[in-house]
Parts: C-alpha cells; sequence; structure tokens
C-alpha cells in the first residue's frame, strides 16, 4: 500500500475577495451611484442627475457597442467609427424635419412613430454607409494596424466632408418631438421624459444584444470568433461574412445612436462624431476591448460620473473621464473585462 | 562635409535631391526671392511645420506608434513662449525660459502617456492620446484666465525681432537686395535656422543606432523584444523626444506669430494637416517631411483660390461646384491620403527614390 501523499488537498472555499473578484467591475456602477448619493446633498437633484447619467451611459453604448464588437472579431480598429454618428445625425434628422406634422401633433404615439421612423432609416443608411465603408476602406487593410488607423482616419476626413457637401457647414438646430419635451416630477425630482425614452432604448438594445450574442447561433459564432478566430474557421465557417455583418451592424447601431443624441443635444454638426470619438474611445478601452458587458459598464460609468462631477465641481468635468481611465487602467491595464489576449 | 551633416543619409535620388535643394534655397532666401508679408509667412509656416511633421515622423515612420497629440505637444512649447513672454520680462530671457519649459513638459506628459499605454499594447497609445489631447485643448479653452481661452494669447517678443527694431542703416543703408533689414527679417532666420538645426538633429537620431532599433521595433517588434531591446524603453524614448521636438516647433511658430490661440497651435484640425503631410511626403524618411510640409502649406494656401476658380467655372451643373469649392480642399486631400495609404506607404520621397 503507498503512502498517503504528503500534502493534504486544500478544500477551503476561495476567500470573499476571491469570489467577488470577477464580479467587481459590474459592482463598480452602484458603488458610484452610491458614492454620489453620499456626496450630494439633496436627494432628487441625485436622482435628477443619475437619470441623466444612465441616459448619457446608454447612447454612449449604443455608439460604442459595434466598435468594441468589430475589434473584437476581426483585430480591425476603426477609428472612422465617428462617422456613422454624423450620418445617422443628419439623416434621422432629415427624415424628423420632413415628418414635421407628425413631430409637431401632441400625440405620444405619433411623435414616437415618428421618432421610431427616424431611426430606422438611419440605421438602414449607416447600415449601407458601413457596407461600403467595409469594402473599399477597411478591407485592404487587414492586420495592419498602422494603416487601418491611417486609412480609417481617412475615410473620416472623407465622409465628413460629403456630409458637408450635402447638407452644408452649418449645424442644424432640431426641437424634439413635441410629447418627449419637457420634464416630469417624480418624488420632488424633475426626470426630462426624453431621458427616460433613451434611458429605455439603451436598456433594450443591451438586453437585445445580450441575447443574440448568448442565445443564437450567430451569436454564439461571433463570440467563439472574438475567442479564437482560426478555429472557428477551421470548423468551417466564413467568419469573414459574419464580420461583414457584425460591423454593418455596428455601423447601424452608431447611426441609431447619433439620431439619439442629435436629439439629446439639439444641435447636430458634422465634427459631432468626431467629438464623440473620444467619449468612445475611453468607453472601449476601459471596458477592455471586444466587451461587450464591458462597454455597457464603462458606458454608465462614464455617463453617470460626467453628471455627478459636473454637478460637486463643474471644471473637473472635463478631466474627469480621463481620470477614471487612469484609474481603471492603474487597476486592471487590459481594461474591466478584456476579452482580446494582448497582441 | 555634407555627408557628415546629413548623417549619411543621403536623398539617393537624383529628382529628389533636385527638389530638395530647390526647396531648401527657397527658404534660405525667401525674404529676398518672394518679398512680400504673405509669402514669406507662408515660408515660415513651411518651416515650422516641415519641423513638427519631422518630428511626428520620427514616432510614426520610424517608431510606428501612432499618435493624436502631437498638436498638444506642439501647443504646450507655443503656449510656454506665450506665458513666459506675457509674464516675464520683455527679453531673449522668456523665449528660452518658455521654449525649454514646454519641451520639458511636453516630454514628461509623453512619458506619462507612454507608460500607461505603450506597455500593454501600442494601439492604446492611439486611442489614449487622443483622449488626452481632447481634454487638454477643452481645458486650455476654459482656462481663460491664464491662457486667454479662445481669444489666445498676444504678447511682446524681444523688440529685437520685431518690425519697429531697424539694423544696418550705416552699413548698407537699411536696405539689402530691396528688403528692409528690420526684426522681422531676422525672426525668419531665427524660425529658419532653428527648424534647420533641429531637423539635422533629428536626421542624426533617426541614422543612429538608436533609430535602426526603432526599425527593427516598428518592423517586428516581438523578435526585437527577443534580440534583447527593451521595446517598451525605445517606444517611450522615441515619444519623449518627439514631443519635445513638436514643442520646440511650437514655440518657433509663437515667436514668428506673436500669438498663440487655440486655432494655431491646438486644434484637431492641425492634427490632421500633420497625418497628410506625413502620409504624403513618405513615412518613414524624413524628407519626406519636407516634401509633405512645403507641398501641403503652398497647397492650403494656393490650392484653394484654383479650386475657387473651378467651382466657378463649373457653375450651373449640380452638385461639382460644391465639391469643387475652395473649402472643400480637404475632402480631396483625404482622398488623396486614402490612396497614398494603400498604393504608396512610402509616399512621394519612396516613389522618387524607386524610380532613381
Amino acid at each position: 500500500m503507498s503512502a498517503a501523499p504528503e500534502h493534504a488537498p486544500t478544500m477551503a472555499r476561495a476567500s470573499l475577495a476571491e469570489r467577488i473578484a470577477p464580479w467587481l467591475p459590474m459592482l463598480l456602477v452602484p458603488l458610484v451611484m452610491l458614492t454620489g448619493l453620499v456626496l450630494i446633498p439633496s436627494g432628487s437633484s441625485w436622482l435628477t442627475l443619475t437619470v441623466s447619467g444612465l441616459a448619457m451611459g446608454m447612447m454612449i453604448f449604443i455608439m460604442a457597442s459595434g466598435m468594441t464588437l468589430v475589434f473584437g472579431l476581426m483585430d480591425v480598429i476603426n477609428f472612422g467609427h465617428g462617422v456613422f454618428i454624423s450620418v445617422g445625425a443628419f439623416v434621422g434628422v432629415s427624415v424628423l424635419l420632413m415628418l414635421a406634422g407628425m413631430t409637431a401633433a401632441p400625440s405620444l404615439i405619433l411623435n414616437l412613430l415618428a421618432l421610431l421612423l427616424a431611426i430606422i432609416v438611419a440605421a438602414l443608411a449607416t447600415g449601407a454607409l458601413g457596407w461600403a465603408f467595409e469594402r473599399v476602406i477597411v478591407k485592404p487593410v487587414y492586420g495592419a494596424h498602422l494603416k487601418q488607423i491611417l486609412v480609417t482616419m481617412g475615410g473620416l476626413i472623407v465622409v465628413e466632408q460629403l456630409i458637408i457637401v450635402l447638407w452644408g457647414p452649418e449645424e442644424i438646430y432640431i426641437l424634439r418631438p413635441e410629447a418627449l419635451k419637457g420634464a416630469i416630477t417624480f418624488a420632488g425630482a424633475a426626470l426630462e421624459k426624453y431621458r427616460l425614452v433613451a434611458v429605455v432604448v439603451g436598456l433594450a438594445l443591451f438586453l437585445a444584444m445580450r441575447f443574440v450574442l448568448r442565445r443564437t447561433k450567430i451569436g454564439l459564432i461571433v463570440r467563439a470568433g472574438v475567442e479564437n478566430g482560426e478555429m472557428v474557421e477551421a470548423l468551417g465557417y466564413r467568419l469573414r461574412l459574419v464580420f461583414i455583418g457584425v460591423f454593418v451592424a455596428g455601423s447601424a447601431l452608431a447611426g441609431l445612436g447619433g439620431v439619439m443624441w442629435g436629439l439629446y443635444q439639439e444641435v447636430i454638426t458634422a465634427h459631432m462624431g468626431q467629438q464623440m470619438m473620444i467619449l468612445i474611445f475611453i468607453v472601449v478601452i476601459i471596458g477592455g476591448l471586444g466587451s461587450v458587458e464591458g462597454c455597457f459598464i464603462g458606458a454608465l460609468l462614464v455617463g453617470l460620473l460626467q453628471n455627478y462631477v459636473a454637478f460637486l465641481e463643474p471644471k473637473a468635468a472635463l478631466i474627469s473621464n480621463i481620470g477614471l481611465m487612469v484609474a481603471i487602467l492603474m487597476w486592471r491595464p487590459q481594461g474591466m473585462i478584456p476579452v482580446v489576449k494582448a497582441k | 562635409m555634407l555627408n557628415k551633416l546629413l548623417s549619411g543619409d543621403m536623398p539617393r535620388s537624383r529628382v529628389l535631391t533636385v527638389i530638395l535643394a530647390a526647396i531648401l534655397i527657397c527658404l534660405a532666401f525667401a525674404p529676398f526671392l518672394f518679398p512680400g508679408v504673405r509669402s514669406v509667412d507662408t515660408a515660415a509656416r513651411i518651416c515650422v511645420f516641415i519641423l513638427l511633421v519631422a518630428s511626428y515622423d520620427l514616432m510614426l515612420g520610424y517608431g510606428g506608434i501612432v499618435s493624436f497629440a502631437h498638436t498638444m505637444f506642439f501647443g504646450m512649447g507655443a503656449y510656454g513662449v506665450a506665458l513666459a513672454c506675457t509674464h516675464m520680462e520683455r527679453g531673449f530671457g522668456a523665449l528660452i525660459v518658455g521654449a525649454g519649459g514646454g519641451a520639458i513638459l511636453a516630454a514628461l506628459i509623453a512619458f506619462l502617456i507612454g507608460l500607461f499605454s505603450l506597455r500593454v499594447r501600442a494601439i492604446f497609445f492611439a486611442m489614449i492620446t487622443l483622449a488626452v489631447a481632447s481634454a487638454v485643448a477643452v481645458l486650455v479653452s476654459q482656462l481663460s484666465g491664464l491662457t486667454g481661452g479662445e481669444d489666445g494669447l498676444t504678447y511682446k517678443i524681444p523688440r529685437e525681432l520685431t518690425p519697429a527694431f531697424r539694423f544696418g542703416k550705416d552699413m548698407f543703408g537699411g536696405e539689402l537686395f530691396g528688403v528692409k533689414t528690420n526684426g522681422r527679417l531676422l525672426a525668419y532666420y531665427v524660425v529658419f535656422t532653428g527648424a534647420l538645426v533641429l531637423f539635422l538633429l533629428l536626421l542624426r537620431i533617426v541614422n543612429s543606432p538608436f533609430g535602426r532599433v526603432l526599425q527593427a521595433i516598428r518592423e517586428n517588434d516581438f523578435r526585437a523584444e527577443a534580440v534583447g531591446y527593451r521595446v517598451v524603453s525605445y517606444r517611450t524614448a522615441a515619444t519623449c523626444i518627439s514631443a519635445a521636438v513638436a514643442a520646440l516647433a511650437g514655440a518657433l511658430y509663437a515667436i514668428w506669430l506673436r500669438y498663440v490661440g487655440p486655432d494655431t497651435a491646438l486644434s484637431f484640425e492641425i492634427m490632421v494637416d500633420i497625418l497628410l503631410m506625413v502620409v504624403i511626403g513618405g513615412m518613414g524618411t524624413m524628407y519626406g517631411a519636407v516634401i509633405g510640409a512645403t507641398l501641403f502649406v503652398v497647397a492650403q494656401n494656393y490650392l484653394q483660390e484654383l479650386m475657387g476658380a473651378a467651382s466657378s467655372a463649373v457653375e450651373g451643373v449640380p452638385i461639382l461646384p460644391d465639391l469643387l469649392s475652395a473649402d472643400r480642399w480637404l475632402l480631396w486631400l483625404g482622398i488623396l491620403f486614402i490612396l497614398s495609404v494603400y498604393f504608396f506607404p512610402t509616399g512621394v520621397v519612396g516613389r522618387l527614390r524607386d524610380g532613381k
């Protein structure tokens, strides 16, 4: 009979800290909200700020999600992603201006219908543009990051200039649909109606995206492609086609986000996408390149923090996002939920 | 002698040599060859941008690092000079303190950004620099008490560099080949000499062993690491040098303009311009910076008029006048940019060298 092994296998439970670690990013959002509650003197202004922070975060998430997936799947970094936001906003707003009869009517149903139409047209237009962008600009430079950055940047310049050719150089002011103007009062806090709509739309899109990615076959292929593209191709799936689909869907989402953002700001310019890109990059980096969940958490964090800090210390709001990024990168250099291994 | 000055990196093409010599002569004697406020102004702009683009090329072309914060470094030098001239006694001391302070600050910030992002992966660097640069641009326009906000700052540079200062009256009657010998002429030569010396220094750097290692890292960083070079240190060092030189270029520009503002020193448009110049001129060849910057600045000043004329010539045709209007020149340069990334990654210089 052999002797018992000298070391006794340890069956102790992992410590609390170890069990929490994977969930930490998810806990960050409520943590930031709680900190806000402590620091902000009145409860009602906290509620207002939280709702607007969530609305902003949701819209940023809509715009950023496509980019992070495109990167995760094909290692393509698209610096021109912002242009889909601008194009989406311009197309959507043009549609809304054409449907002035519907948006000016005080009926909520008609208003939402007009908004829906604008969003669909904008998403279709940017989806088509995304397809063209992928074919013409991105396809020849697969695998070369440096060229991708340069070429997509060039694409951004060209499309931005084309927007100016088509719509003129002036910014366009747009009024929100009649029933979405103003605010409702809840527990003493004024909540803008449009922001509530933005939260609902963003949440619905996030859940839909999660459903597609987690519960459908195509989602399985996409997730597997992000993990290990070569293996998925070896199994006989044409990842190229999947990738084009994701690129088009990501562009369409960016366009959709552009319409929402344009209505949120009530003014659109050809450069708005380029300006949004900065927030999007921050979100994508802190979320972890390639991760949809990380992107969602990152977007909410950025939105909430920006609103809280702007209320507490207006001057610091400008650098709060950079501070957040630095803090998170010091904590996890690959982002909160890294998916793609560092190459 | 010449070989030594150029650090052994000769143009290696007859046409290129002729063009470079022509540009050098034109810039060296610009105030005499092209008298007139606007053309001398263009020449000074070309000098500054050659230096700025060359410093960017050290990072992009030789190091393979894409940065979007180059205008931020440029602006640091420019604002450094502006702030030093505003708050210090008028004199050359203020210029030196401002330029030196700006360069050191730029190198320091480049080091910090590099520390955060180059460690993980080079692609982070592009995104993080974009975010930081935009935050700084917003900060500068918000802190109007210090930086003058959107209006920018006007300040006094040493009297010897202003048009009011005349010299050489008794020697050659205050005129040289019909050009008034005033402080403006001196200021031009300060800019020209500064740009030339720093450009030669950059040429020296890229042709040193350090430059060779950088190129090796650009080609295959994994292999360079395996051979035993510390990739991150080399990349960070290249970023810091490049940032410091960019800040000095900004300082020269501030000396020339006697004004800084977000539009002239910090805007994202300048970043796009730098990218276009580097790529069209030729990445990874210092001479590409010369060609790219000269072509671009001349085009910026004179092509617009040409396009305006073309636009009015096709009046009546739908859309075409809009596409050709003078404000849309960036559209055409953008297309040229994409085409050159695809088809001539080594730009004009690479083409000329291949063709001999």
